[in-house]
């Protein structure tokens, strides 16, 4: 039950506050002494980051904690994952119970700025859109005037629904369901005219939980930003620091062309860029308090941003979602990987 | 004699006072520790606009509202649900329990059956296996169901006739449903037949269980002195069962009360969806939290005091 679950991590995070000091600057030495990542992934969000059913972790968001324990640890199998529902994500990086909460956690001024947290990078551009069974015959969310919208809690989605139709000065009835299998039967049943979250979701819905995908439309419409990303606990600038390079590497490493299957034989490139990358030539690793391989161990671990995106959600992924804003961005998407230097 | 008490009450008062000092401690530590790790606190985010709506609501709600009065639909969205439910439950509980008590064997198992499957079966998927049956069987909100001129049955629930925005409204087919009247959700009837049936359950055995601790002689006296059977339970079992019976029956009540937070794994949104969804918007977890369980402690408090004073005024020798 989540009131449970979320009044005993309250609890717990009121007692965590209670007796432990604030850490500064410890986090990286804390896991290394551990040898452990404590990572805060979402109950299941198929892509992103799920157990399958051999109860391995799966997803965009896992592999970056994967990427990270082999940077920092050297093993991307040391990590502990911690499933944690929308209302627990925030309470369990703050009390320090997760090292990072990589959980499709849209990245906001609110939560930048007012949740003790820090987001790091941006490792999906999603948006919100509307599935609709094509029998009603709407094909704008703006013909969705009176419809009862079925919608997950504990997202920003709520939000974004109820200031999209308000500036567009139409009235809808949000249905809103504690759990996402409720919330798609009930749609599916027909009980609502609309379900709304972020379109990476609408795509995975249509074409695994519809009874006949042909039936359904995601319609064109996208009514919010939702920049996806890893966040850290603030107070601790060392940590925020390696994990968002560890995640400019992944996108670096794309644009160089090192994959997981050649970061090995790349070692002997003449690319100064490949090179610094890779640890042959200076050492990048230093500054962030870790060795000179870190950044080709990231890679090794799962590959590049590129093959983790059509290994998990696309084409190579049920979902087969097109890379759209997450292509590089000499290829008319965002990713632009800071500059390895 | 009078020693003993000062000393009574001064530990009380210690008591009283340690506890108070040990919560007072925790908030300031807490508020603390969370400043400390740049965590916003406090209840301000109450009176800023709430940005989102609830679905329904007796209470009209727009978005550019303040949270608190989000919360205060939410909390009214409860009582909705748990007033009637209460009332709807205690009824439907003494029925079962005349049931379980009748000398027709056929009743009496029926009555049996009903409180069997019900209190051994998990609320939660009661509610659940409520909701989707409603959700199932009922016709596409586009082609609803005329049980009577302006009554109309669907998906989107039970449309009647009721006083609206433009007075009073008779319900009419219209775009992706039907438009005007008020309207009972599926969400709110499956709430509400599931908390009904289940307390009603539980009611039923008190019922059953206050009757049967009398003392035999109380019924052979009546039927002896020649009351018919329903006349005996009437005047003369029920009355005394009652006594018996109603600090467990209010209990259950309360009970009601409290499972009605169950509503938001079926979408109802009542104050506890409102609690997680303003939880998620502004991160203020422990505030959320505590305003739900001040609320929900008050209630109980409350409901506890009346039915305490209508305790002592059937034990004084009413009627309850």
């Amino acid at each position: 039950m989540f009131r449970i679950r979320t009044l005993a991590a309250a609890t717990a995070a009121l007692l965590a506050t209670f007796v432990t000091p604030a850490h500064a600057g410890k986090t990286l030495d804390a896991i290394k002494a551990k040898g452990q990542l404590a990572c805060g992934v979402s109950t299941g969000v198929i892509g992103f980051s799920a157990a399958d059913s051999q109860g391995q972790w799966r997803g965009l968001d896992v592999d970056v904690c994967r990427a990270l324990a082999a940077a920092v640890l050297g093993d991307p199998n040391k990590v502990r994952w911690v499933p944690l529902n929308s209302q627990q994500r925030f309470t369990a990086i703050q009390s320090g119970e997760v090292d990072i909460l990589s959980r499709n956690t849209t990245w906001s001024l609110t939560r930048d700025a007012g949740l003790g947290l820090h987001f790091t990078a941006v490792t999906y551009y999603d948006g919100q859109g509307f599935l609709v069974a094509k029998k009603s015959k709407v094909t704008s969310a703006k013909q969705l005037k009176n419809a009862e919208i079925c919608v997950q809690s504990g997202t920003t989605t709520e939000r974004n629904l109820a200031d999209w139709f308000r500036a567009q000065g139409i009235k809808v009835k949000p249905v809103v369901f504690e759990k996402f299998e409720p919330s798609i039967k009930a749609f599916f049943s027909g009980r609502c005219q609309a379900y709304t979250t972020d379109a990476s979701a609408l795509a995975f819905i249509r074409t695994k939980e519809a009874p006949n995908p042909d039936d359904y439309l995601v319609l064109p419409e996208i009514i919010s930003k939702e920049p996806l990303g890893p966040a850290v606990r603030r107070g601790d600038d060392e940590w925020f620091a390696v994990v968002k390079w560890v995640v400019q590497a992944l996108v670096e490493a794309e644009e160089l062309g090192i994959t997981q299957a050649k970061v090995d034989a790349l070692k002997a490139s003449p690319d100064p860029a490949i090179q610094r990358f890779l640890g042959v030539g200076e050492d990048l690793g230093k500054s962030l308090g870790l060795d000179r391989e870190w950044a080709a161990r990231a890679v090794k671990a799962g590959g590049n941003y590129g093959e983790l995106f059509e290994r998990n959600v696309g084409a190579g992924s049920p979902l087969k979602l097109p890379r759209g804003l997450n292509a590089q961005w000499n290829k008319g998407g965002l990713m632009y990987g800071l500059p390895l230097r | 004699m009078h020693a003993k008490q000062l000393s009574r009450i001064a530990v009380q008062a210690l008591i009283v006072l340690a506890v108070a000092g040990l919560l007072a401690l925790l908030a300031t530590t807490t508020a603390s520790h969370l400043a400390q790790r740049g965590i916003r606190s406090g209840f301000d985010f109450l009176l800023e606009p709430a940005g989102f709506t609830l679905g329904e609501s007796a209470i009209p709600l727009d978005a550019g509202d303040s949270t608190l009065l989000a919360f205060a639909a939410g909390l009214a969205n409860t009582l909705r649900l748990a007033l009637p439910g209460a009332a709807l439950a205690l009824g439907l509980g003494v029925l079962v329990g005349f049931g379980r008590l009748a000398e027709h064997p056929l009743v009496r198992g029926l009555a049996r059956a009903f409180v069997n499957a019900f209190r051994n079966i998990p609320l939660l998927l009661q509610l659940l296996a409520w909701y989707f049956i409603l959700t199932d069987l009922l016709p596409a909100s586009d082609a609803a169901l005329r049980l009577a001129p302006g009554v109309f049955l669907s998906k989107s629930g039970l449309a009647l006739p009721w006083w609206g925005e433009a007075g009073f409204e008779i319900p009419e087919p219209a775009g992706f449903g039907i438009d005007g009247g008020a309207r009972l959700t599926p969400e709110y009837l499956a709430m509400l037949i599931g908390l009904v049936i289940y307390t009603a359950a539980y009611i039923a055995e008190i019922l059953r269980a206050a009757v049967e601790a009398l003392p035999p002689g109380q019924r052979l006296a009546a039927l002896a002195m020649g009351m018919t059977p329903r006349q005996t339970f009437r005047l003369v079992l029920l009355p005394q069962a009652w006594r018996a019976a109603l600090p467990p029956v209010t209990s259950q009540l309360l009970n009601l009360f409290k499972n009605a937070s169950l509503a938001v794994a079926i979408g109802y949104p009542d104050l506890v969806s409102v609690a997680g969804t303003s939880l998620n918007q502004t991160g203020r977890a422990i505030e959320c939290l505590s305003i739900v369980i001040a609320v929900y402690l008050l209630l109980s408090l409350a409901g506890a005091a009346v039915s305490h004073r209508l305790e002592r005024h059937v034990l004084r020798g009413g009627v309850a």
